[in-house]
């Protein structure tokens, strides 16, 4: 399992790229239509052809982005995986934040600089 | 010889193209940053460099982890983009410069500097993102490009230093090509934002503004962080600063700053746009 390594922040090192080849290889393949509609008709049998461990397996298909992360994920493919699953960078930000996206936007714009009318 | 013209920050996140795409420049939340872009737009016009070189990250449509180079340089005649997984529109193909990008080649590693040479290879938003905002309506046709690609992705990438040198090389190289042809150095991705993690969201705008400040006045200042540190000050992918210091290492020198705007959030990042120009 990759630890954080500083609060809510995990390094995607050679640890986690070892730990994570299969996961992120069937990830990539989401590059691909035809490999996104394959996994949507059997998302178990998807994960078994990219060989993907017990663990990366179960936060496929539990949909849990942090323990992708600590099973190796890189977040350039689970890009792809949430895209795959029709969700945005602020969908995934709340789902790994325990937030709705609503709330998520609302962190983000609370750091907000620059905008006259946004 | 060649002539570096001037150098242009950018962000490249997937969802300016998406808002080029949809024609929602002039909504509220959009309205701030495309109006930066316009005195870079005419700036461009007045000036049709006539290749752009672009300093991007790939994320995982031509360079998986398999086969990562950590500096890479196309070399080909012609780049295209494809699908990427989440539903980013892909542009018509950028036309490249080989005569350039083999100079270039040869000069780094003539130069102690050893990228991975690229005959074949589809650029990703990191680059099309910034082709799309720059020239609206895809009005690329008469400028070549070249990217170069720097990893941002799999730790260990390279040292700011060790960026801001290799965009030093690529500077000098270009500045030594024998050739009457214009260049327009493109530093793309940033600023501070965290994609993954508990702590995702997380923005540094005061950071970044200071980067700003600082690519302008003293960039050798930001050539000391580690890539560790910038994570924990810019976030996870405050790393693609990188970019920003290839692109000031290869517009060396003084510079006069014509633009220099911060707007967040852009999608999940703080976006810079910034158009410096040598002094004469």
């Amino acid at each position: 399992m990759i630890e954080p390594i500083i609060e809510g922040t995990y390094k995607f090192d050679g640890v986690a790229a070892k730990l994570g080849y299969n996961l992120n290889k069937m990830c990539f393949s989401f590059n691909e239509e035809s490999c996104r509609e394959e996994f949507r008709q059997d998302e178990a049998a998807y994960c078994d052809k990219f060989k993907l461990n017990p663990a990366q397996k179960e936060a496929i298909l539990k949909r849990d982005i942090i323990a992708l992360l600590r099973n190796g994920g890189s977040i350039y493919y689970l890009a792809k995986f949430a895209g795959t699953l029709g969700l945005n960078v602020q969908d995934v930000g709340g789902i790994m934040t325990g937030q709705t996206t609503e709330e998520f936007q609302a962190y983000l714009d609370s750091q907000g600089v620059g905008k006259t009318n946004g | 010889m060649a002539k570096i013209l001037g150098a242009i920050g950018t962000s490249h996140v997937p969802a300016i193209g998406v808002a080029v795409d949809r024609g929602i420049e002039d909504t509220p939340y959009w309205k701030d940053l495309f109006a930066a872009y316009v005195p870079v737009r005419e700036w461009i016009n007045e000036n049709k460099p006539d290749i752009a070189v672009l300093f991007y990250n790939d994320h995982g449509l031509e360079m998986f982890l398999d086969k990562k180079p950590t500096f890479s340089i196309g070399c080909a005649d012609e780049y295209c983009n494809a699908d990427e997984g989440w539903g980013i529109k892909p542009i018509p193909p950028l036309t490249g410069e080989t005569d350039l990008s083999w100079h270039i080649v040869n000069h780094l590693i003539e130069n102690d500097f050893d990228p991975t040479v690229c005959q074949d290879i589809k650029v990703d938003h990191g680059a099309t993102v910034p082709m799309s905002v720059l020239y609206p309506g895809h009005t690329y046709k008469g400028t070549k490009v070249i990217p170069i690609a720097i990893n941002c992705e799999r730790h260990p990438m390279p040292k700011p230093s060790r960026s801001y040198a290799f965009g030093k090389a690529i500077g000098d190289a270009i500045r030594s090509w024998d050739s009457d042809q214009t260049v327009v150095v493109l530093g793309t991705g940033g600023l501070s934002h965290q994609l993954d993690g508990e702590r995702a969201g997380y923005l540094n705008t005061e950071f970044d503004q200071m980067c700003m400040d600082k690519l302008v006045t003293d960039p050798e200042s930001l050539t000391h962080y580690t890539n560790d540190e910038l994570t924990e000050i810019a976030g996870a992918q405050g790393v693609e600063l990188a970019m920003w210091l290839a692109m000031r290492g290869a517009c060396s020198g003084p510079v006069d700053e014509l633009v220099n705007v911060l707007i967040a959030p852009i999608s999940n990042t703080a976006a810079g746009v910034q158009l410096l120009v040598p002094k004469d």
